[in-house]
C-alpha cells in the first residue's frame, strides 16, 4: 500500500469520474480537494462524519428518467439512438461495468476495440486519464461511435432541449464531462484520432423524442489541459504531509477534524454545488473575504478578511503598502455608505 | 459587485444582519399583489407537481397534480390554474383607462389605470412559469388533444409576463429573492442569497437563524432529492391522499415569508422614479390585453431578426434607464458612482447667474458656477452633467483645475432656467449649496429604426418564411 492509498485507512476507495475530475479543475488551487479524492476518500462519509453534512442526493424522480430516456435509446440494439445520430452501420459493444478486479482487463479490452478500425457504437468502454501525477480509472457514461477516422464522444443526458435552448449550466457541465472523456481518449488514441466535437444527445421540448446536437468543446479541452498541468503534483504534496495523517472515515471525529486543516482548502461559494466536504470549509473559512465570492472579495481590494476590511475602512488599521489602494478605496466607500445614510462617521 | 455592496456585505457579516444598500424603494408594490409559487416535478422538462397561489395571505389556495407524469392529469391542473389565475390577471382591463398624451401633445392613447403584479419566490419561479407558457400556449382545443380554452390563454399570459420579467425595472413579475437582494446586502455570498428563507432570515433575524433556515423548506420549483426520495416518491405511488397535506406543508413556510417579504418592503419609502416606471408597466399590460382582443395568436417560439433587434434595444435602453433612475431616486445608489468617478460632490464657491452668451445669433443664458470637491473627478472638458437636484439642467464642463485638496470644476449651465434671459429664482445653484453632478443621463433615447420584417436584410437571414405549424 502507497502513501497516497493509506491516507484513507481501511475503506473501499470511490474511484474517480469525468465529474470528479472536472470539480477538480474548476478549483485548481484546492490542495485538500485534491489529496482527498487522489486518495479515493469518501468525502460524503467523511462530512458526515464530523459534523458537517452536505446534501448531494439525487432525486429518485430525476434517476428514473434519466434512466428510461437512456434505455429507451439502447432497446432493440440501439435502434433509435442510431436513428437520431444517423449511425446506421457497425455493431454495438457494451463493455458494461464491473468490480475493482477486473479493471485491467477491461482497459485492455477497451483499448483493443478502441484501436480497432470498425465503425459501429461502443458503450461503457474504460479510459485511463494522468491527473496530479496518477493514473486514475475514469467510469465514464458514454458511447464512443467510429465514424470514418475518427472517434466521437456521445453523451446521453435527460436535461430537454426546448426550442433549441437548453438550461446553461446543465449544458456546460455536459461540455465539461466530454471534454475530460475525449481528452483520455486523445491519450489513448492521439490526437487525431478523436473529434473535438462531441455529441448530445437529449429530449426535445417536453416530449421523450431524442434530439441529437453537437458541442465544440476545444475550448473545454484547452482549459482542462491547463489545468491539469497546473495541478501540483499529488505526491508531492502529500510528501510534504506529515507520516502519521490520516483520513480513515473510522477514526473519530476530533481526529479527522486536526487531520483536515493540516491541509489546505481554497473555498469558494461555488464549492457548495460540486463538493462534498464544502460545508465544513465554509465554515472553517468563516470571517474571509473568500466566503462571499469573488466579486465581493475583488470589490474589496483583494484583502483577506473581513475584520481586516472593516479595520481599514474605518482607518483603524494602518495599510501595509501593498493595501494602500485597497484600503483609500474602503475609506471612501466607508466615508459614503456614512453619509448617504446618515450616520456619525466612524461608528 | 461595487465596493459599496461589497463592504455593505462585510458589515453585514460582522453585525450579524443585513444591512442597507438603497435608501428607498425601487420597486413598485401593488396593492392587490398575486402571490404564486410552483413547485416542479425533478427530472421532467416542466411538470409541474403544485402551486400554491392568492391574492390573500390568509386564503392560500393549493392545486396539486397527484400523478405528475399523466399528462391528463397536468392539463386539468393547467386549466384550474387557468380559472385561478386569467381571471386576476385580466381583471385590470376592466378597471378604467386614462389619457395619455402623445406625440408632444397633438394626440392621445390610452391605457389601463392598473396592472396586475405576480409574485414568484425566486428567479427560477419565474423560469418556471416561461417555460409552463411555452408548453401551453401553442394547445389546440380542437383536435385530437383538445385542451380548454383557458389553458392556452394561460400560456399567453404567462409567457407575457415571464417576458416583462426581463425588463430591468418592470414590476409586472417580481421575485422575491431579488427584490429583497436590491435592498439588502447579507453577510454571505450571492449563490447562498438564492435561498430565500436564508435571505429572509438575515434581514429579519440575523446570522444565525439564516443558517438554520437553509435547512428548512425550499422555496421551488426545484424540490429537495430527500424529499423526493423520502416523502414525495412512497406518496405518488401510493396515491395518497396525504400528499396534498405534505405540499402544504412544505409551501406553507414560503408563503408566510413571501407576504412578510412584500409587507416588508412596503415600509421603505417608494423612490421618486418608481412609478414612471409602473407607467411604463401598464402601457405594455395594455398593449397585451388588446392583442389578446384583436388578434389573439401567441407569441411566437423565437422573435424573428427585426422583432429580436427591437425587443434588444428596448431591453438594452431599459436597463439605462433603470441604472440612471435608480442613482437618481437614492443617494446610496448615487454614491456608487461617486466612488467609481461617474458622480462628485462638492460645494459651490463662484457664481454668475446672470452671464449672457451673445456670441450666436440670438444671446442666450449661460450662467456659470465652479465647484470645489475633494472627491475624484474623471470628467473632461466639455462633459456634460447633471444633477439630481435640477435633472432638467444640463452643465457643460470648461474646466478642471486641480486644487491642494481636489479640483475646482467650471460649468456652463444651460436648460431648466425659464425661457427669459433672467434666471428664474432658485433655478441657478447659489454659492455655498451643495451639488451633486453626474455623468449619468436621464435624456431620452430615440429608438433607432428599424426595417420591416418583410426587408429582413439577407445578412439576418431574409425576410421570415411563411411560420410553421403551431404544434409542439
Amino acid at each position: 500500500m502507497n502513501r497516497i492509498d493509506r491516507l484513507r485507512g481501511t475503506a473501499a476507495g470511490k474511484r474517480h469520474n469525468a465529474r470528479t475530475v472536472a470539480a477538480l479543475t474548476g478549483n485548481p488551487g484546492c490542495t485538500r480537494r485534491a489529496v482527498l479524492d487522489a486518495a479515493g476518500v469518501d468525502k460524503v462519509k467523511l462530512a458526515e462524519r464530523i459534523g458537517f453534512p452536505g446534501s448531494f442526493g439525487q432525486s429518485r424522480f430525476a434517476l428514473a428518467r434519466g434512466n428510461a430516456f437512456e434505455a429507451m435509446l439502447k432497446a432493440d440494439d440501439c435502434a433509435l439512438l442510431r436513428s437520431t445520430l444517423g449511425a446506421y452501420v457497425g455493431s454495438y459493444e457494451d463493455l458494461g461495468v464491473d468490480e475493482d478486479g477486473t479493471l485491467a482487463a477491461r482497459h485492455a479490452r477497451t483499448r483493443a476495440l478502441l484501436r480497432g478500425a470498425a465503425e459501429g457504437l461502443i458503450d461503457h468502454p474504460l479510459l485511463t486519464l494522468d491527473v496530479a501525477g496518477q493514473t486514475v480509472f475514469l467510469e465514464p457514461d458514454l458511447i464512443t461511435h467510429r465514424t470514418g477516422a475518427q472517434l466521437q464522444v456521445v453523451e446521453i443526458k435527460s436535461f430537454a432541449i426546448i426550442d433549441g435552448q437548453a438550461d446553461g449550466t446543465a449544458v456546460s457541465a455536459a461540455a465539461v464531462q466530454a471534454a475530460v472523456y475525449v481528452l483520455a481518449l486523445r491519450q489513448l488514441l492521439g490526437d487525431d484520432a478523436v473529434s473535438h466535437e462531441v455529441v448530445l444527445v437529449c429530449p426535445e421540448n417536453f416530449s421523450l423524442q431524442p434530439v441529437a446536437v453537437v458541442l465544440d468543446v476545444r475550448k473545454q479541452l484547452s482549459t482542462l489541459r491547463r489545468q491539469l498541468s497546473r495541478l501540483a503534483s499529488v505526491a508531492d504534496l502529500v510528501e510534504a504531509l506529515p507520516s502519521s495523517l490520516s483520513f480513515d472515515v473510522e477514526l473519530p471525529a476530533p481526529d479527522l477534524v486536526s487531520a483536515l486543516s493540516s491541509v489546505d482548502a481554497r473555498y469558494a461559494p461555488e464549492c457548495l454545488s460540486s463538493c462534498e466536504l464544502s460545508v465544513y470549509c465554509r465554515h472553517e473559512s468563516d470571517g474571509d473575504t473568500a466566503a462571499l465570492g469573488r466579486p465581493v472579495r475583488d470589490a474589496l481590494g483583494g484583502v483577506e478578511t473581513i475584520g481586516e476590511v472593516l479595520a481599514l475602512a474605518s482607518g483603524v488599521a494602518t495599510p501595509t503598502p501593498e493595501q494602500a489602494e485597497a484600503a483609500a478605496l474602503l475609506r471612501a466607500a466607508r466615508r459614503l455608505r456614512d453619509e448617504a445614510l446618515s450616520r456619525p462617521a466612524g461608528s | 459587485m461595487s465596493t459599496l455592496v461589497a463592504l455593505a456585505r462585510a458589515e453585514a457579516f460582522a453585525a450579524g444582519r443585513a444591512q442597507r444598500i438603497a435608501t428607498v424603494r425601487h420597486l413598485h408594490i401593488h396593492d392587490r399583489p398575486l402571490v404564486l409559487i410552483p413547485l416542479a416535478m425533478a427530472g421532467e422538462a416542466n411538470a409541474p407537481l403544485a402551486v400554491l397561489l392568492g391574492t390573500d395571505a390568509a386564503a392560500p389556495r393549493l392545486l396539486v397534480v397527484s400523478q405528475p407524469r399523466n399528462r391528463d392529469e397536468r392539463f386539468t391542473f393547467t386549466a384550474e390554474l387557468a380559472a385561478a389565475v386569467v381571471p386576476y390577471l385580466a381583471s385590470f382591463g376592466a378597471g378604467g383607462t386614462e389619457a395619455v398624451p402623445v406625440d408632444r401633445g397633438r394626440d392621445v392613447r390610452y391605457r389601463y389605470v392598473d396592472a396586475p403584479q405576480v409574485w414568484v419566490p425566486n428567479p427560477g419561479g419565474a423560469d418556471f412559469l416561461r417555460l409552463l407558457g411555452r408548453s401551453t400556449r401553442f394547445r389546440r382545443t380542437d383536435g385530437d388533444h383538445p385542451v380548454p380554452p383557458a389553458v392556452p390563454l394561460l400560456g399567453q399570459w404567462l409567457t407575457f409576463l415571464a417576458a416583462s420579467a426581463e425588463v430591468p425595472g418592470s414590476a409586472l413579475l417580481p421575485n422575491a429573492v431579488q427584490a429583497l437582494g436590491l435592498h439588502w446586502a447579507t453577510g454571505q455570498s450571492a449563490a447562498e442569497d438564492a435561498h430565500l428563507g436564508s435571505l429572509f432570515a438575515w434581514i429579519t433575524s440575523g446570522a444565525e437563524a439564516a443558517r438554520a433556515a437553509e435547512q428548512g423548506p425550499v422555496a421551488g420549483p426545484a424540490t429537495d432529492p430527500e424529499f423526493d426520495n423520502k416523502v414525495l416518491a412512497p406518496l405518488i405511488a401510493e396515491s395518497s391522499p396525504a400528499l396534498v397535506d405534505a405540499l402544504r406543508d412544505l409551501l406553507m413556510p414560503t408563503w408566510n415569508r413571501m407576504w412578510e417579504s412584500i409587507a416588508l418592503l412596503r415600509t421603505l419609502p417608494e423612490g421618486a422614479r418608481v412609478q414612471s416606471r409602473w407607467d411604463s408597466d401598464r402601457d405594455v399590460y395594455s398593449a397585451f390585453v388588446t392583442h389578446l382582443e384583436e388578434d389573439g395568436t401567441p407569441q411566437p417560439r423565437r422573435d424573428g431578426a427585426v422583432a429580436a433587434a427591437a425587443r434588444l434595444q428596448r431591453l438594452e435602453n431599459a436597463a439605462a434607464r433603470y441604472a440612471v433612475q435608480r442613482a437618481f431616486d437614492d443617494p446610496l445608489v448615487m454614491a456608487e458612482h461617486r466612488l467609481s468617478g461617474a458622480a462628485f460632490g462638492g460645494v459651490v464657491t463662484l457664481a454668475k447667474a446672470d452671464r449672457i452668451d451673445d456670441s450666436g445669433k440670438r444671446p442666450v443664458l449661460r450662467p456659470r458656477i465652479m465647484v470645489a470637491t475633494t472627491e475624484p473627478v474623471r470628467v473632461e472638458a466639455g462633459a456634460a452633467l447633471t444633477s439630481p437636484a435640477r435633472p432638467s439642467q444640463k452643465a457643460k464642463v470648461i474646466s478642471v483645475t486641480p486644487t491642494a485638496g481636489g479640483s475646482d470644476v467650471l460649468l456652463e449651465l444651460s436648460g431648466g432656467m425659464g425661457r427669459k434671459l433672467v434666471a428664474e429664482p432658485g433655478s441657478v445653484p447659489a454659492v455655498g449649496e451643495h451639488l451633486l453632478l453626474t455623468t449619468l443621463s436621464e435624456a431620452y433615447r430615440p429608438g433607432a429604426a428599424f426595417p420591416d420584417p418583410a426587408d429582413t436584410p439577407w445578412t439576418h437571414g431574409g425576410p421570415p418564411t411563411a411560420p410553421a405549424s403551431l404544434s409542439d
